[in-house]
């Protein structure tokens, strides 16, 4: 298949043992399916407790019996108490956002496929890698204790949405249930989170940087390389900024110092500084926090998409059958999108009491952010323009991806002006936007890189027929949730109640409420259905070959599934950009990237047009 | 399979343009100066966003529609990287319509955050606590009186510390729901006593962090009658699902009848008002 | 962007080597070529990965510092703490560690393996010697009372201090890994892969070094 391969070296020998081969392995392939079985576990914990949340909010005060037997505390008799629902609120936040967002796309597929598509054989600190995951791992432990453990004690976990905003994630239990033990877990988790991933993002750099293959230029790279690249970047820039901030809340909450809580506090009848419970603060600044966790907190939403944009692209150009329309703009668009990331955290906090001048830089900033995801979906749209496209369910999930994505993201053109910000904040249209766009988006991103790549990670396909119908439920069913939580934001529905019942304004939106109740639990069950496919596929599945969907890039070129060292020791060499489809004149209609025998006068750098 | 998807995408997007379109659930009626203002950047925002999301969905519709893959033999798609001219094109065009909303957008908030309340506003001070609100009205003299944290009760009904030595206290009043008058200026001056609450009544498309530690001062002008619903909009922990209260716009005389009341008659008109007023939800 | 397609057809084999090889098509250098699979240049990936990691350490303390001129901006509560003499001999010691870090790792370059093994030995205990300098400074604020929640100087000075021990160790870690390998590994040439670890550890000691003197700055000047 390829020539003028040339000689790799390896550096780690396969092992044979099942504890150094399955789980301290220094494997990168190991790895990432370790971090996406991570995924699939915390994402089912993260569903079944918006499951919860649903019921809760669509038929208030009725009897869960086994609700009660888990969660005593939480929901006695069953019957789920306001402080249980936002513990919910905030532990499905905290699990989707750090260990189901950044963990799949990165962590799992990243780790699995970067090193293979840049024709390396492994990732350039393996041991680092394997770190990095089991630091993950225990930081999930922890975030799962912060409810278990504290359920156990008839409390409830840690209150404070995913934001964790001080002073109430700072004061301790003074300021009520879940502000004692479950917030100092929540906090020590998310830090322990925040060294993983910077393990993580530092090897994803040096390897890029350093073990491209012979003729893998960076313009050859596919753009699933460039989207983990630029993420791992983010990465490293924003997370050790919410370490720095976890840090001071946690010393706030244990050591008593003022950071982020003011001076003269009164908390359920205590005055701050009268009561061995509540020391003497003076001085912190609550927004404070509010600006280091959104500096990090916004660039976070692209880490959990540009994977799925980049897995898009990706997949798209190979059952479009066609190469990326405007390779170099994609590149471009990556690029801008994360550097503008690095300066729009302020929309977040328009009515934080930030200085107005600012809210509207930050405002402008956030509106300019629209173009480069523009940019993206136009050429997505073109690169189906004339193309032969297979409806693949991995097909079918990326064409998903783009319709969800624009679904979501283009609501941040409201969102982002600081005027109708006055009305919208923390209403459900900012739930609704950012689950479609940074979640749902996000996840079928996943999803199709999942149906893509299976057959090579595992050797065997994904069953087709349960999977379009998987697809055709979700994405039905996440649109019927999603879409109608911006109405019920345009109406004033705030977010974080546990119930709706004390407002009169609220009561016409019940059926609505319902209607989305019942959307998610019909998506959420349609999910099973995912697991039971992918569990079966593994042992059951049909026989994948090589190169299963006629691709070009670096991964289809070894053998399925790849080897230890991913090219049994000859690297392969480059010839082509990464999307060389329907080549005139080639003999098949994909030229691969190793494909020395076909000379295409082409590359991605020419201008000039025709077509 | 490809028809299909297109057909699915479409009836998607048809149903989410008319559930905006049908009014069924809106917003309620704007009862402040700035309001109208607000709505008809809303209406211009959310026209450009039905627009792009229509076109963009049934082009992407129509992609998979067209160009799906009929299986003839030989049969390629289009070899094209892409074009320049196009890209720079939507570059700019999407550049132009996104700035120019987001500079549109910032009249509204310039017009109510670049400059103080105009002199002669009513002002109210608010002090929010978990799951309760306070408003502080300065009396017949309007002078708020001192206030300090230390001498805060909640057991002695003392919720936002007024200091009772000072002359300048002895007229204030603290009651749970505010008034305010109509057509004029009102300025609110925002405290917290433990975490950070939201002031949220939505006909006044207003919203604003109270934040401990710090006073803020917000403006607006109300222009309609009526009963409201106050809510918080910021998470404060276990019942903010009930941090409820009501926000009574009242003509101005009524309302200058109420400041000049010592705190027992003030509360007690407080309690009739909001009985006599029907609620405004829509 | 567009392409324009001047001809595809299948070209004779050529066998292997670079003379068929294309050369990389966007960046045009070499650095991914023909050196690639050169030892020195798989090396690189130590400076590579240590660079990246101290910019992720250095945005960290940009946080901090950042909170902590916010902090020390608008507090009325705001106590300036009196700088422990001793924090002068820290910062002469960790000055003098950078030097005999470097004289060490210039050793192994001429590979000279008993001076670089000499002088890691001595940065070793400078560096051992800079964090006992830095606890009896914690020691002596504690005698006089001031504690991490005392005030925010206060707090700030113990965080950030804390903060870089903690990085120090790492870089101590790092310099016993690196002594005991000289004394395990003889080598007769130094192997770039050697060169580039101790080239790492060097370039974070240095850092260590720079961020000291930038905090000891920042939490004595800006007050």
């Amino acid at each position: 298949m390829s020539e003028g391969n040339h000689e790799g070296v390896h550096r780690h020998p396969a092992p044979t043992g099942f504890i150094r081969k399955y789980i301290f392995s220094l494997d990168h392939k190991v790895i990432g399916i370790q971090y996406i079985v991570l995924a699939l576990a915390a994402v089912l914990v993260g569903m079944i407790m918006s499951l919860l949340m649903r019921l809760n909010l669509s038929w208030p005060g009725t009897s869960w019996p086994i609700l009660g037997t888990l969660f005593p505390g939480g929901a006695p008799n069953g019957v789920m108490n306001p402080e249980f629902y936002l513990s919910l609120v905030t532990m499905h936040g905290t699990i989707m956002v750090f260990f189901v967002l950044t963990t799949a796309p990165q962590g799992g597929f990243g780790n699995y496929f970067l090193p293979i598509q840049i024709g390396a054989e492994d990732m350039a600190f393996p041991l680092l890698n394997m770190l990095s995951f089991w630091v993950t791992f225990v930081g999930f432990i922890v975030i799962l204790s912060a409810i278990f453990l504290s359920g156990a004690e008839s409390t409830v976990g840690p209150i404070g949405g995913w934001t964790g905003y001080a002073p109430l994630s700072a004061l301790g239990a003074i300021a009520g249930p879940g502000q004692g033990m479950g917030m100092n877990l929540w906090i020590i988790s998310i830090a322990i989170f925040c060294v993983g991933s910077l393990l993580g993002a530092l090897n994803f750099i040096t390897t890029l940087l350093n073990m491209r293959t012979k003729g893998m230029s960076l313009m050859r790279m596919p753009l699933t390389c460039w989207a983990w690249f630029t993420t791992a970047v983010l990465a490293l820039l924003s997370f050790p900024v919410l370490l720095g901030g976890g840090i001071l809340l946690l010393l706030d909450r244990l050591a008593g110092t003022s950071f982020f809580i003011p001076g003269g506090l009164y908390v359920s009848g205590v005055l701050s500084g009268t009561n061995p419970n509540f020391p003497l603060h003076t001085g912190g600044s609550p927004v404070v926090w509010q600006h280091l966790f959104w500096f990090f907190g916004h660039p976070e939403v692209y880490i959990a998409i540009l994977p799925g944009m980049g897995a898009t692209s990706h997949i798209l150009a190979t059952f479009a059958r066609k190469p990326v329309f405007g390779y170099r703009a994609m590149v471009f668009a990556i690029f801008a999108i994360g550097l503008l990331g690095f300066f729009v955290w302020g929309h977040h906090m328009f009515i934080s009491g930030m200085s107005p001048y600012s809210a509207i830089a930050f405002s402008v900033l956030t509106l300019s952010i629209g173009v480069p995801s523009a940019v993206k979906t136009f050429n997505w749209l073109g690169t189906l323009w004339g193309g032969r496209i297979r409806f693949t369910t991995a097909m079918l999930f990326a064409l998903g991806f783009v319709s969800l994505f624009v679904a979501g993201g283009i609501s941040g053109l409201i969102l982002g002006q600081s005027s109708l910000d006055l009305a919208m904040h923390d209403t459900y249209i900012v739930t609704g936007h950012f689950h479609l766009v940074m979640g749902v988006a996000s996840i079928f991103g996943m999803f199709s890189a999942l149906y893509f790549w299976f057959p090579k990670m595992f050797g065997r396909f994904l069953n087709e027929s349960i999977g379009k119908f998987h697809f055709w439920i979700t994405f039905i069913g996440v649109y019927a949730i999603f879409i109608p939580m911006h109405i019920m934001g345009i109406v004033g529905m705030p977010r974080r109640y546990s119930q709706f019942t004390e407002y009169e304004f609220l009561k016409g939106l019940h059926p609505l409420v319902v209607f989305v109740s019942v959307a998610a639990i019909i998506t959420i069950l349609v999910q099973f259905v995912f697991y039971f496919n992918v569990i079966w596929s593994v042992f059951k599945g049909a026989k994948a070959p090589d190169n299963p969907w006629e691709a070009t890039t670096l991964e289809w070129n070894t053998s399925t599934p790849p080897p230890h060292d991913n090219f049994a020791g000859v690297l392969p060499v480059v010839y082509h950009g990464p999307y060389e489809f329907a080549v005139p004149g080639a003999p098949n209609d994909y030229v691969m990237q190793t494909d020395s025998g076909v000379e295409v006068t082409s590359g991605n750098g020419h201008n000039g047009h025709r077509h | 399979m490809g028809r299909a998807l297109a057909v699915i995408i479409w009836i998607l997007t048809a149903l989410s343009v008319l559930l905006f379109v049908s009014g069924k659930w809106w917003f309620p009626a704007a009862i402040t100066e700035h309001g109208p203002a607000l709505d008809r950047q809303f209406l211009i925002t959310i026209i450009v966003v039905g627009i792009s999301f229509t076109a963009a969905q049934v082009g992407l519709g129509w992609m998979v529609w067209k160009y799906r893959d009929t299986g003839r033999a030989g049969d390629r798609g289009v070899y094209t990287h892409g074009s320049n001219r196009l890209e720079v094109i939507w570059t700019v065009v999407t550049a132009v319509i996104f700035i120019s909303l987001g500079i549109m957008g910032q009249s509204v908030w310039a017009s109510l955050r670049l400059h103080d309340a105009p002199a002669g506003s009513f002002t109210v001070e608010v002090v929010a606590q978990q799951f309760q609100w306070n408003f502080h009205y300065p009396g017949k003299d309007n002078v708020f009186g001192k206030t300090d944290p230390k001498l805060i009760d909640d057991g002695a009904l003392n919720f936002i510390g007024l200091d009772e030595s000072d002359p300048s206290a002895k007229d204030d009043s603290v009651v749970s729901s505010i008034a305010i008058p109509v057509g004029r200026p009102v300025e609110l001056r925002l405290r917290s006593k433990d975490v950070i609450h939201n002031i949220w009544v939505p006909p006044l498309r207003f919203k604003q962090d109270l934040v401990p530690g710090m006073e803020i001062k917000v403006h607006f002008t109300p222009t309609k009658v009526g009963k409201y619903e106050l809510a918080c909009a910021e998470l404060c922990g276990q019942l903010h699902f009930k941090m409820k209260s009501y926000m009574l716009v009242l003509p101005d005389e009524e309302i200058k009848t109420l400041q000049a009341m010592p705190q027992e008659q003030f509360q007690a008109r407080m309690v009739e008002l909001l009985a006599q007023y029907p609620l405004t939800t829509n | 962007m567009a392409t324009m397609v001047t001809g595809t057809k299948p070209v004779t084999k050529k066998g292997t080597g670079s003379s068929t090889f294309p050369g990389p098509n966007g960046n045009g250098k070499r650095r991914n070529g023909d050196e690639f699979l050169e030892p020195d240049y798989r090396a690189n990936r130590y400076r590579i990965g240590m660079w990246v990691a101290l910019a992720s350490i250095a945005m960290m303390f940009t946080a901090l510092s950042s909170a902590y001129i916010v902090r020390a901006g608008g507090a009325p509560d705001w106590v300036s703490i009196a700088m422990p003499r001793v924090l002068l001999l820290s910062t002469a010691l960790i000055l003098i560690s950078s030097i005999t870090m470097e004289v060490s790792r210039r050793n192994l370059k001429s590979s000279s393996f008993s001076g670089y093994g000499r002088w890691l030995l001595v940065t070793m205990l400078l560096g051992i010697g800079f964090l006992v300098s830095q606890l009896v400074a914690w020691r002596q604020l504690a005698r006089q009372g001031v504690y991490v929640a005392t005030n925010p100087h206060s707090s700030f000075f113990y965080l950030l201090t804390a903060a870089h021990a903690v990085h120090l160790i790492g870089g101590l870690l790092a310099l016993i890994f690196l002594w005991i390998r000289s004394r395990l590994v003889k080598q007769v040439a130094v192997s770039p892969r050697r060169q580039a670890t101790a080239d790492a550890v060097t370039i974070y000691w240095h850092f260590m070094d720079a961020l000291w003197i930038y905090l000891f700055l920042l939490l004595f000047l800006w007050r």
